[in-house]
């Protein structure tokens, strides 16, 4: 029967199959727009707010762009795993795999015209923001065709003009700097928001707290976004946070408490929250997600927590799985197209990584350059 | 005798090598001195950030009571009321905070105007000035320019103790990035604000509470509302040909004063402002010891690695085969800032000190260590 394929990759009586399919054997990938409305895997919490509807509007366009945006985050990130122990990748580098749908679902919610700001956990958000695997690569590896000339690394990549504004290496700043970009928007009429990407960690900062009261008083279109992997470096939450609720730790400032590992959930949160900002000032959304990696490449990520709590999220929560069952079970594409897709992936990191390598390192009269604006130079003391 | 240079700069930013006219140093005469008008160093900066506010309306104002208090030290006195609470903005007492969102709206595109009550509360949001602020266009190569201006009394005031009496000009302008300024007379602060709020970078503007109410004639040229002075400009406040003294803010008067003394006693002494501490006008400096031969380097600070630090190394680098005496640096007394009206005396510069210093590389009397 036409169908059956479709029975056995059903898994979750939540998935309805699409009707009346036709011959699925030789059909190609989706790519239709036609509506689908899928459930989020579990209820919006709210903290002194209506929490949205479980219903997230979809299209099989958008999964398979979803699909094809966090495997490639994905590749990208384990491709950077590989050129840190192999030395290409120097100083600092922190990874964001498992954590893709945030940033995926982020984007697909909003318009480049809407900020987004992190710390230095970034690179697959500049992706997401329109970054190429080209310029982050050779930003990783210190080259001069990188998104920051090679001066900044791995903590500092920038794309004003697609309103990502960094890669910051101090923890809990990127806070009060996004309270600012919403001011500017706010100040400008723009009908725009910025979103503030911060983890648990940096949930505890002070300052967080003195920007989210200004911008609370103010009104400013921003909403706070508390990355929660559950670790602060090597610190679980429950050892460093006295209450681990993030999303009510606004007190007076509504929240809404979201799996981070669901993209859909993050995209209807995020068009909830844009909608709630720029009529009634700050929210904050605290996404339940987990990075697989340790903190940095430095931290081997299994001392603080067992290798079963992290092989457990992988089976039973990893966001690029929990998709790829959403359209295989609506028959959107079939398991090998999906696996075409990853090996194009594959492939195209590979000749990034590729090009980047044999790509030039600044010139040394870069040292100097960049300092101030204008070409007022910098001072050269005597060499 | 006032010398003044008043340079018309372009639009954008002040640096010197974006001059287009340059104006012939006028000596004052004497029907100029009776026809000056005066103003206070207070009214001063109020009149240039006014006039660039209502320039640009990028520009805001955000701080401690800069609007409905009017400033705590009425710098900011009438702003409010004529641009309104989106322009000049009360923040809470939450540094951190507001420098954070202040540099984050710079980042957008806006010019705000950061004030710290004093620049000793800076520190609650020096994180920002440097890691946010300073590096952000070379870290981004370009992207993500910076146009703030950080702005509050800096150093001693009077009797306000230790916590409150810090000068911050050798912190600030030992990272590159920033731009600081400090201004002495009312045309340094008319002319350096406007410079300091029409430059793209992050600029530290270090004022002085007791400079506020001081007035100073200042010409027609500097009232005009496109006046603007260039940024690594020092001033040479007074010429001499015996001995060069270095001084900013406060101390420029101090200095001053100690000339005339000094021209008493038959030593012609060469005044530099150095008005810009980031970046330091070395060829101005080091012209000036290449004729005069001796230095005498004054600031309020403490001395391990101040300004004076810095200047003698550059001149000892530039201009060594010039010094005919070792250089002097007089600099405030190496503790936290008493309370008692007899120790305060004894922490800050005093003219003597200075006119002591200058006599000592004239060898005009035994070399004694400058101790407080």
């Amino acid at each position: 029967m036409a169908l059956s394929h479709l029975s056995s990759t059903r898994s979750n009586r939540l998935l309805r199959p699409l009707a009346a399919a036709a011959s699925s054997l030789c059909r190609p990938i989706s790519t239709s727009t036609e509506p689908l409305v899928i459930e989020t895997s579990i209820p919006f919490t709210p903290h002194k707010c209506e929490p949205p509807s479980r219903s997230v509007e979809t299209n099989p366009q958008e999964l398979l762009t979803f699909f094809r945006d966090m495997a490639t985050m994905r590749r990208m990130e384990i491709a950077a795993d590989s050129l840190y122990k192999a030395k290409l990748i120097r100083g600092f580098c922190h990874l964001y795999d498992g954590q893709e749908a945030v940033c995926v679902g982020m984007e697909a919610s909003i318009n480049k015209k809407d900020c987004i700001i992190t710390a230095y956990r970034d690179h697959c958000t500049f992706l997401g923001r329109g970054g190429t695997l080209l310029e982050i690569f050779s930003e990783l590896m210190g080259r001069q065709g990188g998104c920051s000339k090679g001066k900044g690394g791995s903590m500092h990549f920038y794309k004003k003009e697609s309103g990502f504004y960094g890669g910051h290496g101090i923890v809990g700043a990127q806070v009060p700097l996004g309270c600012g970009l919403a001011f500017a928007q706010k100040y400008n009429k723009d009908e725009n928001v910025t979103f503030a990407l911060y983890g648990d960690g940096a949930a505890n900062q002070g300052q967080l707290f003195e920007a989210l009261n200004i911008s609370a008083l103010w009104d400013l279109p921003i909403i706070l976004v508390c990355e929660n992997n559950h670790y602060g470096m090597g610190t679980a939450e429950w050892r460093a946070a006295k209450s681990p609720s993030y999303y009510k730790r606004g007190d007076y400032v509504p929240g809404l408490k979201v799996d981070g590992m669901d993209v859909l959930a993050v995209k209807q949160a995020c068009k909830f929250a844009k909608e709630h900002v720029l009529k009634n000032g700050p929210i904050i959304l605290e996404m339940d997600t987990y990075r697989y990696h340790g903190h940095s490449m430095s931290d081997p990520g299994s001392t603080y927590r067992t290798r079963d709590e992290i092989s457990g999220v992988r089976q039973e929560r990893d966001p690029i799985e929990r998709v790829r069952k959403l359209v295989l079970g609506h028959d959107l594409a079939t398991e090998k197209e999906l696996k075409d897709i990853e090996k194009e992936i594959r492939k195209e990191v590979d000749e990034a990584i590729a090009k980047a390598k044999v790509s030039p390192m600044p010139e040394p009269s870069e040292l100097f350059t960049n300092v101030y604006v204008k070409g007022f130079g910098t001072e050269v003391f005597h060499s | 005798m006032w010398g003044i240079v008043g340079q018309r700069a372009c639009r954008h930013g002040s640096s010197a090598m974006s001059l287009q006219v340059t104006r012939p140093v006028i000596h004052a005469l004497r029907s100029f001195s009776t026809a000056a008008k005066e103003m206070t160093v207070r009214d001063a900066l109020n009149s240039a950030i006014d006039e660039e506010m209502s320039a640009d309306p990028k520009v805001f104002l955000m701080g401690e009571e800069v609007g409905e208090y009017q400033g705590a030290y009425k710098i900011t006195k009438g702003l409010l009321e004529k641009y309104g609470p989106d322009r000049v903005l009360d923040t809470p007492i939450t540094e951190a905070g507001f420098t954070g969102i202040g540099v984050g709206a710079a980042y957008h595109g806006l010019k705000p105007i950061v004030e710290f009550m004093t620049f000793n509360f800076s520190m609650q949001a020096i994180d920002h000035i440097i890691n946010s602020a300073a590096k952000s266009n070379y870290m981004s190569a370009g992207q993500i320019s910076v146009p703030i201006v950080f702005r509050g009394p800096n150093g001693a005031a009077a009797g306000v103790g230790a916590q409150h009496s810090q000068c911050y000009a050798p912190w600030f302008a030992s990272c590159p990035g920033l731009k600081v300024l400090a201004p002495y007379s009312s045309e340094d602060a008319r002319g350096l604000m406007k410079a300091a709020i029409r430059d793209p970078d992050p600029v530290v503007f270090l004022e002085n509470e007791l400079l506020y109410g001081e007035s100073f004639p200042v010409s027609a040229e500097v009232l005009d509302s496109s006046f603007c002075l260039p940024i690594g400009k020092a001033k040479i406040e007074r010429e001499g040909k015996d001995v060069t003294i270095t001084a900013f803010s406060k101390m420029v008067g101090y200095a001053l004063k100690a000339a005339e003394i000094l021209s008493k006693e038959g030593i012609s002494a060469e005044v530099i402002n150095l008005r810009s501490i980031r970046p330091l006008d070395r060829a101005t400096i080091n012209n000036s010891v290449r004729k005069t031969n001796r230095l005498v380097t004054v600031e309020e600070g403490f001395p391990q690695h101040g300004i004076g630090a810095e200047i003698c190394a550059s001149v000892v680098e530039d201009s060594f085969e010039y010094l005919d005496a070792a250089i002097e640096r007089i600099a405030g007394a190496d503790v936290p800032m008493p309370y008692a009206a007899n120790l305060e005396r004894l922490a800050v510069p005093q003219v003597e000190d200075i006119v002591r210093a200058a006599k000592r590389t004239c060898y005009r009397s035994s070399s004694l260590a400058a101790t407080a």
